[in-house]
């Protein structure tokens, strides 16, 4: 008996048809809980470094959460994990609303695709049922029109949809999947399209058992208080956008503008945000309404959430109406709204400097919004200059050349970052943004606060109710006085637990917002205190705070090294230039030395065989070993020595 | 005559409000764990009593409970427009009917039912409402009509019928033992 999970994983081959239901070994939820750590385990063993991320080789997975399906509240996120053409690395992005629940309900934990099918096709799941389907009449559809197209074809609203739009498709490396209120971005999208999968379509009636269901039930019934208590409190519930508008930058990731939020605009954008506002909703057994149902006149509905209301108006220096009409164009698409705006404000910049002239955008319009659809119609197509585009920034500026390359000021590892442009060095964020895996920062922040609270004894006060943060935290959050940086142990400490709370929560599905996201207000109804009390009962294996701490690290460190097999080594690990205005080279250099003795790596960032044998991954440390990336007998004291010996 | 005054009675019932209503589905986790056996040990919206009817693409967010059966399709066609959005007259009913896979149990395929969710003891709230925090849920009481008793004429039809399928004889007979059983 299998508890929390459904013990099968689909395995479809999309260059032959063939589709098989595949029986799991029910110990790897004790060695990776399940979601984005399973699939990291499958993605080193079956697709080496060799592997393209175009190719057949390449596997693109889907993982439902371990905690799918339970009575468990807000568990929604599904993780997809692949390697990414426009990284060359490790790729992976989640998705809430239904979907993932919805797998669990027809029988599977993961759906994992390999190969590459002749001819658009979508996957359908109705418990047993599965089928590879021809998707003709759905290429060049948008992602929410293929789920009502779906929808209405299988006769069954409650039919999940995931589906690429026109964007992924064509492989714009920009692509997002979208399912219902959600989506998944951050360089998933294009591989989709290039197996030529346009949707998967699952429906579910089974039963999912848990091991202890009093037990579960009960503090999960206290628990949809405790999140619905929390709150909602993200954008879509507010119209003050100060915070945003301040401290992020315009344009092409370029400008701050202080003072630029006004009570008038407030106002105003409320107005339009009126206009077209239908009605908060939530995803799957999750009591907050985090998602805000938009119809603009004469285009399709979507569902948004958070930043994505902003994303683009900041890039085009316009307003909220322009973004809400630019989001029912680019979801349809299938677009990341992210990665996109800084994509076509790069395009403005080129195009301003002369680099890009009007024979690569015949027509350009004057007015920057009409400039954003217009460039947005030519990537999606990859027609002509967009073509280059829709690899992204770091790799359209060197096809466009000309000094093109100049303007790729905002990217790490060749990924689109967050648009911030800071003063002073921040320790603990130098750090994620440095060696973060999971692409952007707002995918491993959030437990540690981000500034000090100035009066201490109101910090006191937070630290004393802090439910979130083991003992150290506090003890480094009191220590912490404004206007200073932590100590570099603390930094250390901080920017590891920030992530460690991400690794659990997708691994097990549970969404950020109610947890790893949350600490630093002290609203995570999740955390590593309480954690233990959900996955136990509802899995019938006993976890502690420590063990899903190493299942965590474990899991991190698979997928470092999974990099690292790639390539990756300590000279990627840096933040976009222009990230702090005040750079510190030597005490990030410093930083890094810490951060990786912590983590048990190397002085080039590779997990050491000692950590790997600590951490059972005793199969990672003789691949690395056998291919000559690391050396049987390394640590970080000893190389430090023969450093110190050389320089003598 | 007295009997026609309509007599009333409070009774307890769900009290649906769509409007406010998220679409979490969470009242259907809660009713599938109550009603599994053993209590909880699985959830499966399907065998839930109670189910969101949702259609994102037209602002459809309809929480219906499970109600009787009924073998045919009704004939209802109507499209009920409310605050100018349009709803099928299925968006509302709750009943086990042959033209939805609703309400019945997906591995037997028989009709469930919602029992308000009947414990001994009784429970504060049914399920669906307790993990409502949205409050589309609400558990309110509701004063009803009693339906009057059965009318003479309707008395005398019915013994008729019994007098004409078994004889007075034997009515009389059973009518006897059973005022005997009832003293007993």
């Amino acid at each position: 008996m299998r508890y929390a999970e459904t013990g099968y994983n689909l395995e479809i081959d999309l260059t032959t048809g063939n589709i098989e239901r595949v029986e799991t070994d029910p110990r790897e939820v004790e060695i990776h809980l399940g979601g984005q750590g399973t699939a990291a385990k499958m993605l080193w063993h079956r697709v080496g470094p060799e592997v393209e991320p175009f190719s057949e080789k390449n596997l693109l997975v889907f993982s439902a959460g371990l905690l799918h399906g339970t009575p468990v509240p807000s568990a929604t996120r599904t993780s997809v994990d692949t390697f990414s053409a426009q990284t060359g690395m490790y790729s992976h992005s989640l998705f809430g609303g239904f979907w993932g629940p919805e797998l669990k309900q027809a029988g599977y934990d993961k759906i994992i695709f390999r190969g590459r099918s002749p001819k658009l096709v979508y996957l359908y799941i109705n418990n047993d049922k599965v089928e590879l389907r021809d998707a003709s009449h759905l290429a060049g559809k948008g992602t929410l029109e293929t789920a009502e197209c779906l929808k209405e074809e299988l006769g069954d609203l409650k039919t999940q949809v995931v589906a690429i739009g026109l964007a992924g498709e064509n492989r714009v490396y920009m692509a997002s999947m979208e399912h219902y209120n959600s989506s998944a971005s951050r360089g998933v999208g294009h591989i989709m399209g290039d197996k030529r999968l346009k949707a998967i379509a699952v429906r579910g009636t089974k039963d999912l058992y848990v091991a202890r269901p009093e037990e579960l039930y009960d503090i999960c019934t206290k628990q949809y208080k405790k999140i619905y208590d929390q709150g909602s409190s993200v954008m879509t519930h507010s119209h003050n956008e100060r915070w945003h508008t301040d401290v992020f930058a315009w344009g092409f990731a370029r400008e701050r503008r202080r003072g630029f939020w006004n009570k008038e605009l407030e106002e105003e954008w409320k107005a339009v945000t009126d206009s077209v506002f239908v009605r908060f909703n939530g995803c799957f057994n999750c009591p907050i309404d985090c998602h805000a149902a938009i119809q603009v006149p004469g285009q399709r509905p979507y569902i948004y959430k958070c930043y994505g209301k902003l994303t683009y108006a900041m890039a085009a220096y316009k307003d909220v109406k322009f973004n809400y009409e630019m989001l029912a164009v680019t979801t349809e698409y299938g677009l990341d709204s992210f990665s996109t705006p800084q994509v076509l404000a790069f395009a403005v910049e080129l195009y301003d400097a002369g680099i890009l002239t009007d024979k690569d955008l015949p027509n350009f319009p004057k007015d920057s919004g009409e400039r954003f659809f217009y460039l947005v119609e030519k990537i999606v197509r990859r027609d002509g200059v967009g073509d280059a585009l829709a690899n992204g920034v770091y790799h359209a500026a060197r096809q466009i050349g000309k000094g093109a390359e100049q303007f790729d000021h905002n990217t790490t590892k060749k990924f689109e970052q967050v648009p911030l442009k800071l003063g002073a060095l921040n320790y603990p964020y130098f750090l994620m943004t440095a060696t973060g895996a999971k692409m952007n920062i707002t995918q491993i922040e959030g437990s540690f606060p981000q500034n000090p609270i100035p009066d201490p004894k109101r910090r006191k006060a937070f630290v004393d109710k802090w439910e979130a943060a083991p003992q150290r935290f506090k003890d480094y959050y009191m220590a912490w006085e404004p206007k200073t940086q932590p100590t570099i142990e603390a930094a250390v400490n901080i920017a590891d637990w920030n992530e460690t709370m991400h690794y659990i929560d997708d691994s097990v599905g549970i969404c950020a917002f109610v947890s790893a996201f949350k600490g630093q207000f002290d609203k995570s109804s999740y955390h590593i205190n309480n954690y233990p009390s959900f996955i136990s009962p509802a899995t019938g294996i006993d976890f502690t705070q420590e063990k899903l701490w190493e299942i965590a690290r474990r899991n991190r460190t698979l997928i470092r090294a999974m990099n690292n097999r790639r390539g990756l080594r300590r000279k990627d690990d840096r933040p976009p230039e222009d990230h702090w205005k005040q750079r510190i080279p030597d005490v990030e250099q410093h930083l890094l030395d810490e951060f990786y003795k912590f983590k048990g790596w190397n002085r080039e960032g590779i997990p050491t065989k000692e950590e790997l044998y600590r951490l059972g991954l005793d199969y990672v440390a003789d691949d690395l070993i056998a291919r000559g990336i690391l050396k049987e007998e390394e640590s970080f004291e000893k190389e430090a020595v023969a450093v110190k010996e050389e320089k003598k | 005559m007295a009997s026609e005054v309509a007599e009333k009675k409070v009774i307890k019932t769900i009290k649906i409000d769509p409007s406010l209503c998220i679409g979490c589905r969470a009242c259907e986790v809660a009713c599938s764990a109550f009603h599994a056996t053993p209590r909880y040990s699985s959830t499966n919206p399907a065998r839930s009593r109670i189910t969101v009817v949702m259609d994102e693409f037209h602002d459809v967010y309809v929480p219906i409970r499970a109600g009787y059966y009924t073998p045919a399709e009704c004939s209802g066609r109507n499209v009920y427009t409310i605050d100018e959005k349009e709803y099928k007259e299925c968006n509302f009913c709750g009943a086990s009917c042959p033209a939805r896979d609703y309400f019945k149990e997906p591995d037997s395929g028989l009709p469930l039912k919602c029992d308000m969710c009947l414990d001994d003891p009784p429970l504060e709230e049914p399920m669906c409402v307790q993990v409502c925090r949205c409050d589309a849920l609400t558990y309110v009481e509701k004063e009803v009509d009693v339906e009057p008793e059965a009318g003479p004429e309707e008395l005398e039809l019915g013994l008729e019928s019994l007098v004409k399928k078994h004889g007075l004889k034997k009515i009389m007979e059973t009518v006897a033992q059973m005022k005997l059983d009832k003293e007993s």
